[in-house]
């Protein structure tokens, strides 16, 4: 069974078709990367995913369940976890009390309100290993407002991860990122992969050529092409709509964004 | 800093405690000693003033955990306060008439101050369920409606006094008093205030106050985590106003009389003003906020009748001179303080 099923999705805002019969699907343990120039909508389609935006037709299944009118909070208790391009933090805490947070939403309602939730070593020590996971041990307590973007970045990816979400939508992990950085956090999505089932939009295309199983390529609101990286990267209508001649050289990563 | 962290982990907290200590045990020492105090002294105002005190702390608390904690500027929380006091004033105007009203009237504080909070926490229920489906200004305006909804119905209860206002004939009984006395209220608004603190100090800290916090800091982020935010802000804005109601209730007691001016939207204000200066989202704010303002109106006043003329610009330095208040200038300089030292 597909984890996230897509099926001719369809968002328009005024005369924009922001998304335009869209069809996608995200298999188990798969990473399916969803590439394509700015303004081809790949952030309205994430948004709709995440039930931010409510589509105008088309349906949304997510472990086989029909969410097309769900909100976005309970399409998060149904398996969905989602991180932002620009990261969504909860500035004046420290990286291990925004992962907690997350382990608490894990593990159900939060009308507890007597015992302290930052002393609580069934938040924390969770908390502490979603971090540890992503490299950001040393960091935990942290406050938000000192952690370098890379090391956001980084902690966006332990927040879901601590979620226990099936379905991962990272919207643009690698934006803003070194070089250094980029391939820092390119080997922790490989480490994710088989365990977990990854919808990556990305504008770096080294890192979607790497990790991807799949690339789906969005143009205009519409999929042009969808199959695996090697036959995606010589589809002669994906060059000339994206990814230009720079290809030819086989270093795909001045393609421009 | 540098120094304490190479001690064992434990020695910071337990230092911190003792310093806690330090200064709770005077302060706690000096508000029980207060009315020996006001005898030997022969300042006739001090357990009337400081009753006041507790009582517009133990409100701009109640304000400050949706106002600071939570992020929702409510400006209609004055209602939530006069109908604490009117609930208390209604049931004591009865019980002097003869007429127990909802036989809950045994005049016994125990009964009349839970069916204040109760009854103003429901309101705050209703009246948060309405609001908090907008948020922003939008949310301001519309508390402010509610709040002045709340005034208007008041003023037009003509039976118990209209515009004028209710006298409150006794004072509820308190355990072992059948009459209480001012000292007995001014005991009861400490006691009350100083619990109301410790409860928000660890509902702030708790599970609920986390979400509470997040949404304030990242409502998408907390929405992605799959929490909706809606039914936590409610509830902390249903706790916020039974605070509110009680503080109303202690008026009440205090004053021996309510009007609808408790729940104009002035009265609104001041207890923003109060939080506002005193350091928005912070424990000790609401109570640094209500004693530098009823300072400034006793001291004031002396001078001119428009204090508030005074109290304005004092009000507009703390706010441009740090978003934290007074608590938060303290504490940025005792940190300064603290690096420069080493």
């Amino acid at each position: 069974m597909s984890v996230l099923v897509v099926e001719n999705l369809r968002k328009s805002f005024g005369a924009l078709r922001a998304t335009d019969d869209v069809t996608m699907t995200v298999e188990p343990g798969e990473i399916h990367a969803l590439i394509g120039p700015n303004g081809a909508g790949k952030t309205t389609l994430v948004s709709l995913i995440a039930g931010e935006h409510v589509p105008d037709a088309g349906h949304i299944r997510l472990l086989g369940r029909d969410v097309t009118r769900h909100s976005g909070p309970k399409r998060a208790r149904g398996g969905l976890g989602r991180s932002y391009q620009i990261t969504q933090l909860m500035a004046e805490e420290t990286a291990e009390a925004n992962v907690a947070m997350a382990e608490q939403a894990s593990q159900g309602h939060s009308f507890r309100f007597w015992r302290d939730a930052a002393t609580d070593g069934s938040l924390c020590e969770p908390a502490r290993a979603a971090l540890d996971r992503v490299g950001l041990s040393g960091r935990a307590s942290t406050k938000v407002t000192d952690l370098s973007h890379g090391e956001r970045r980084q902690l966006e990816l332990a927040i879901i991860l601590a979620r226990r979400a099936q379905l991962l939508l990272l919207d643009e992990p690698m934006a803003g990122l070194g070089h250094e950085e980029s391939i820092r956090m390119t080997t922790l999505l490989r480490g994710l992969k088989g365990d977990h089932s990854i919808l990556l939009v990305e504008h770096d295309m080294d890192a979607v050529f790497a990790l991807a199983d799949r690339v789906t390529v969005l143009v205009r609101g519409r999929v042009i092409a969808s199959g695996p990286p090697g036959t995606i990267r010589r589809d002669p209508e994906v060059r000339s709509a994206y990814l230009g001649d720079s290809l030819d050289e086989a270093t795909p990563a001045e393609v421009p964004a | 800093m540098s120094t304490s962290t190479l001690r064992t982990p434990a020695a910071p907290s337990l230092r911190r405690g003792v310093l806690t200590l330090a200064w709770l045990l005077p302060l706690g020492v000096f508000f029980v000693a207060l009315p020996w105090i006001q005898e030997a002294t022969g300042v006739t105002w001090l357990v009337s003033t400081l009753t006041r005190f507790a009582i517009y702390a133990l409100a701009a608390a109640a304000l400050n955990l949706v106002m600071g904690y939570g992020g929702l500027v409510s400006f209609g929380h004055g209602a939530f306060f006069g109908v604490g006091g009117y609930v208390v004033a209604i049931l004591a105007h009865h019980l002097a008439e003869g007429d127990a009203l909802l036989g809950a009237a045994s005049g016994s504080a125990l009964a009349v101050w839970p069916l204040a909070v109760l009854t103003s926490g429901l309101l705050g229920l209703a009246i948060g369920w309405l609001s908090l489906r907008t948020s922003g200004v939008q949310f301001i305006m519309i508390t402010l409606a509610f709040g002045q909804l709340v005034f208007i119905l008041l003023v037009s209860l003509e039976y118990y006094g209209g515009d004028d206002g209710l006298l409150v004939p006794q004072r509820s009984s308190l355990p072992w008093v059948s009459r209480p006395s001012l000292v007995h209220v001014y005991y009861a608004s400490v006691g009350l205030l100083a619990l109301w603190l410790l409860f928000t100090a660890r509902l702030v800290r708790s599970r609920f106050g986390a979400v509470l916090r997040g949404l304030r800091q990242s409502e998408r982020r907390i929405a992605s985590l799959g929490y909706p935010a809606r039914p936590y802000r409610l509830v902390a804005f249903a706790i916020s106003a039974a605070g509110m109601g009680l503080a109303g209730a202690l008026w009440a007691e205090y004053a021996r009389f309510v009007s609808p001016d408790m729940a104009a939207w002035t009265k609104s204000g001041e207890f923003m003003a109060m939080v506002i200066l005193g350091g928005v989202g912070t424990l000790a704010g609401p109570v640094v906020g209500a004693s530098i303002y009823l300072a400034l109106e006793q001291g004031f006043t002396v001078l001119t009748e428009r204090w508030m003329l005074l109290f304005g610009p004092a009000l507009v330095l703390v706010v441009l001179l740090g978003r934290r208040g007074v608590v938060g200038m303290v504490e940025s300089g005792m940190a300064a303080w603290r690096a420069r030292r080493g």
